[in-house]
């Protein structure tokens, strides 16, 4: 008998790795996805000058306030951006989510321009000319967003430009369960 | 008109491939003689039809037919002839039939050359195959159609993928495909072998020549794309531990363990379960790596587009055959003649430790493979597994396989002395045990490692030339007669003396590149200059140069030494302008002791280039090395006794153990 099971061993393995295999089609996942390691940690330093003139400069209160808050690395010069800009402007407007959007190694005058000829969806808008604070943040690129709670904790790191499937699955409720 | 015919032909040999799929099926269960030879004409009709739809496609890339969206997708007018022909393959639709093709040839070879089976087991074979290439063909039908037609069509197509077009890479596919699908014919003569219920001597006989073809191939394909890998990817390395390098190094594991075991069977008749199990394993292997590649469940450079449909397609044809194969395995492989007790010491216990190592490698690289989408999917966490878990698991467990290797050859069958085999091997041992000496005390003395393994390559040449020389009794007896003994040795031996050696060159190089390799890395301004172990480089300039169809920035960079010039490196860095993409290409100049290896990377006139140097000793070895391991291949598959047609001694064999099932039928002589 247990010669017999011997035999019934390859099959067995086949079974396990054609389950795992059937399960990572299913899933949809990207195996290209990067993990972030600021997802659970409260989020980095934030001390910008504003983009915007006469607005104040962005610091790190404006992460603990108790309420979900956006932030969203773009630059006029990043195709990418372009492509999410729409959905942020629908967040902001319909959903009423605060976002701060920071222009990562941008002329202010060519981003505040991009902002003016395609809308600005962000309550706050910050500079950060040398990219200190993108290497802070972990940045790798432009654009990437985070999600952060009301104590100031990241929970959601997205390279790259955000879907609309992330809006609908992961950023509506995100604001949702928080609010 | 051309594309529908060649749509046409691949629907009809869908057809075939399922008559010769079925009905020698049922000539072989009922004894039927008609139906069993059917499998023969069906076979070489498929092979006909897919060779028709074949060159079809490969007309439509020639005269840039435009109206074919897989011709629109990968190729461009501007193309050089060759790339246009290479083309037909490198991408998913066309290498699928490509593949395809190769299965419908060996399944004709099979028809060809197995005159002298036994009706049954030719006929099960047969349709084995053709189940296997239906299934590929009803892929390539319903999921992957190469001549899908597009109305209007564009002017102009969106180029073959920039890194493909490139005489290494343009080869690799198809040589590494007449690797993994020569394994079909194994995993066909398995089954059948479990439906006839008899695994033997005969059987053995049979399977190794199909295995051996399929192994040479797979080598040469393997070492293909490590080349291409070495001096396209520009990072001076030549095997990354890649998933899809790793997908064509498994079969190769298991085709290696294969090719040993089924020695034991045919000399011993033994080992008789394991064998038939690793031909399953061979071409499942094989599979799997398709599947991996592409459907996307795993990232890689290599990777195809990928698409989850077909993914699941291959998921479910994988699971037919490997599933069908080792269920099959599960009910009828008890019921074979265990092979009896051996002693450990003799040759087939050494074949069975190689073995159990190489398939504990396979193993190793399966699981290393895996074992980032087994955490992903259980834990959501990403990890990657690269050289340092192949560093620290595969390279060690060699250790004792390629210290064995040697000794093996040594040990009669049946029962042997270790003793006085290890003493005939005492020159190699105190040979490579200086050289590892050597490279620790002069080359560097920092890493012992890559000494001991400097030390196993150095083994391994000596071990196989003394193993020769003792075949032929070499300045034993008087040289005449040790002429006579070569002239009589069988090309099986010689072939594996080549191969055996050929795996020490393979080791060196990889050893030497890997661990004692100079670089340097220098941004550059024209009139600078740079120098890598006594040789000083000098950038002399950087222009544009046009390809047929890329645009590239050309440096030369002057080398000299001790005053002298020596030679011209001219890397390129080429930009492909339908796809917008860069390739760099490398300047490799070699003396097959070393080579110094140049790479153009960004820069502009005013801050200089970005130039890489490697000095890559011994690098060359690895590559020659694995050509001449096929080449042993090739001349162990020339031997007279491993023929085909050769007369065997199936008749006078008893038949295996009483089984249900499959008729053992009349068979020809």
């Amino acid at each position: 008998m247990t010669r017999r099971l011997l035999f019934l061993l390859p099959l067995a393995s086949l079974a396990l790795m054609a389950g795992f295999f059937a399960w990572s089609l299913m899933a949809g996942r990207d195996p290209a996805a990067i993990g972030s390691v600021m997802v659970g940690r409260p989020a980095p330093r934030l001390d910008l000058r504003a983009l915007r003139d006469g607005d104040k400069p962005l610091t790190d209160a404006l992460l603990r306030s108790g309420k979900p808050v956006i932030v969203n690395f773009f630059a006029s010069w990043c195709t990418p951006c372009l492509a999410e800009h729409p959905l942020f402007t629908r967040l902001a407007q319909r959903d009423g989510a605060v976002i701060v959007g920071i222009a990562w190694k941008n002329k202010p005058e060519e981003a505040r321009a991009w902002l003016a000829k395609l809308g600005d969806p962000y309550l706050y808008a910050g500079l950060d000319f040398d990219g200190k604070t993108g290497l802070d943040w972990g940045l790798s690129g432009v654009p990437e967003t985070y999600l952060i709670d009301g104590t100031g904790i990241v929970r959601y790191h997205f390279r790259g430009p955000v879907t609309e499937k992330d809006v609908t699955d992961v950023i509506i409720p995100f604001l949702k369960a928080k609010q | 008109m051309i594309p529908e015919l060649g749509h046409f032909a691949l629907i009809l040999a869908l057809v075939v491939a399922l008559v010769q799929g079925t009905l020698p099926l049922v000539g072989a269960a009922k004894g039927d003689d008609r139906l069993m030879a059917l499998g023969s004409t069906a076979a070489l009709t498929q092979a006909l039809l897919v060779l028709i739809a074949f060159a079809a496609l490969t007309q439509a890339y020639v005269t840039s037919d435009f109206s074919v969206v897989n011709v629109v997708a990968n190729s461009h007018s501007a193309k050089p002839l060759v790339y246009k022909i290479t083309g037909v393959w490198g991408n998913h639709e066309g290498s699928m039939l490509l593949w395809a093709l190769i299965l419908a040839l060996f399944g004709a070879a099979v028809a060809i050359f197995g005159a002298n089976l036994p009706d049954t087991l030719r006929a099960r074979v047969l349709a084995i195959q053709a189940l296997i290439g239906t299934g590929f063909l009803a892929f390539l039908l319903f999921t992957s159609n190469p001549f899908e037609r597009l109305s209007p069509a564009p002017p102009d197509g969106n180029g073959l993928n920039p890194l493909l077009q490139d005489p290494g890479l343009a080869f690799h596919p198809p040589l590494l495909y007449l690797g993994y699908v020569g394994f079909s014919v194994t995993y066909a003569f398995a089954i059948a072998a479990l439906l006839e219920g008899r695994v033997d001597p005969a059987w053995a006989r049979w399977v190794r020549p199909w295995t051996l073809a399929a192994w040479c191939f797979l080598t040469l394909g393997i070492a293909l794309g490590s080349w291409w890998a070495y001096y396209i990817l520009g990072w001076g390395g030549f095997w990354f531990w890649d998933p899809v390098e790793n997908a064509s190094l498994m079969p190769w594991l298991a085709g290696t363990a294969l090719l040993h075991s089924a020695i034991v069977v045919e000399k011993r008749d033994a080992l008789k379960s394991w064998t038939v199990l690793l031909a399953i394993l061979a071409f499942s292997l094989s599979l799997l790596g398709t599947f991996l590649v592409r459907s996307g469940v795993l990232t890689s450079v290599h990777a195809f587009a990928q698409d989850p449909a077909r993914g699941l397609y291959i998921l479910g044809f994988l699971i037919a055959v490997t599933g069908g194969g080792l269920a099959l395995y599960a009910w009828r492989a008890p019921k074979l003649s265990p092979g009896g007790l051996f002693q450990p010491v003799s040759r087939e216990g050494a074949l069975i430790l190689n073995n159990l190592l190489l398939c504990t490698l396979a193993v190793t690289v399966l699981l290393g493979t895996l074992y980032p989408l087994f955490l992903d999917l259980l834990t959501g966490n990403k990890v990657s597994v690269g050289p340092p878990f192949f560093n620290a698991t595969f390279v060690p467990l060699c250790a004792p396989l390629f210290a064995a290797l040697c000794v093996g050859p040594f040990l009669g069958w049946k029962r042997a002395e270790l003793w006085p085999a290890l003493t005939q091997l005492r020159l190699a041992f105190f040979v490579s045990v200086a050289a590892a000496v050597v490279a620790a005390a002069v080359v560097d003395s920092r890493s012992t490692l890559a000494a001991v393994a400097f030390g196993f390559g150095v083994w391994l040449i000596v071990g196989s030339i003394v193993e020769f020389a003792s075949r032929i009794r070499l300045a034993r007896v008087p040289w005449p007669e040790s002429l006579r003994r070569l002239r009589a040795t069988p090309r099986a031996a010689i072939g594996m003396t080549i191969a055996h050696g050929a795996l020490g060159f393979v080791v060196l190089g990889s050893v030497a590149t890997g661990a004692w390799h100079l670089e340097v890395i220098e941004t550059l301004k024209p009139g600078e200059k740079t120098h890598i172990a006594g040789y000083d480089v000098t950038l002399q300039r950087v222009e544009n140069v046009q390809g047929p169809n890329y645009v590239a920035e050309r440096a030369t960079l002057a080398v000299t030494t001790g005053g002298r010039p020596f030679t011209t490196l001219q890397p390129e860095r080429r930009l492909f302008v339908v796809q917008r993409r860069q390739i760099a290409e490398t300047a490799i100049q070699t003396n097959l002791l070393r080579d110094l290896y140049a790479t153009l990377g960004e820069g502009d006139p005013n801050t200089g280039w970005v130039i890489r140097l490697y000095l890559n000793p011994l690098a060359p070895w690895i590559w020659l090395g694995a050509a001449l391991c096929a080449l042993g291949g090739f001349v162990s598959l020339s031997d007279r006794r491993l023929r085909i047609g050769a007369p065997t001694r199936f008749r006078a064999r008893t038949a295996g153990p009483g089984m249900t099932g499959g008729t053992r039928g009349p068979r020809s002589a």
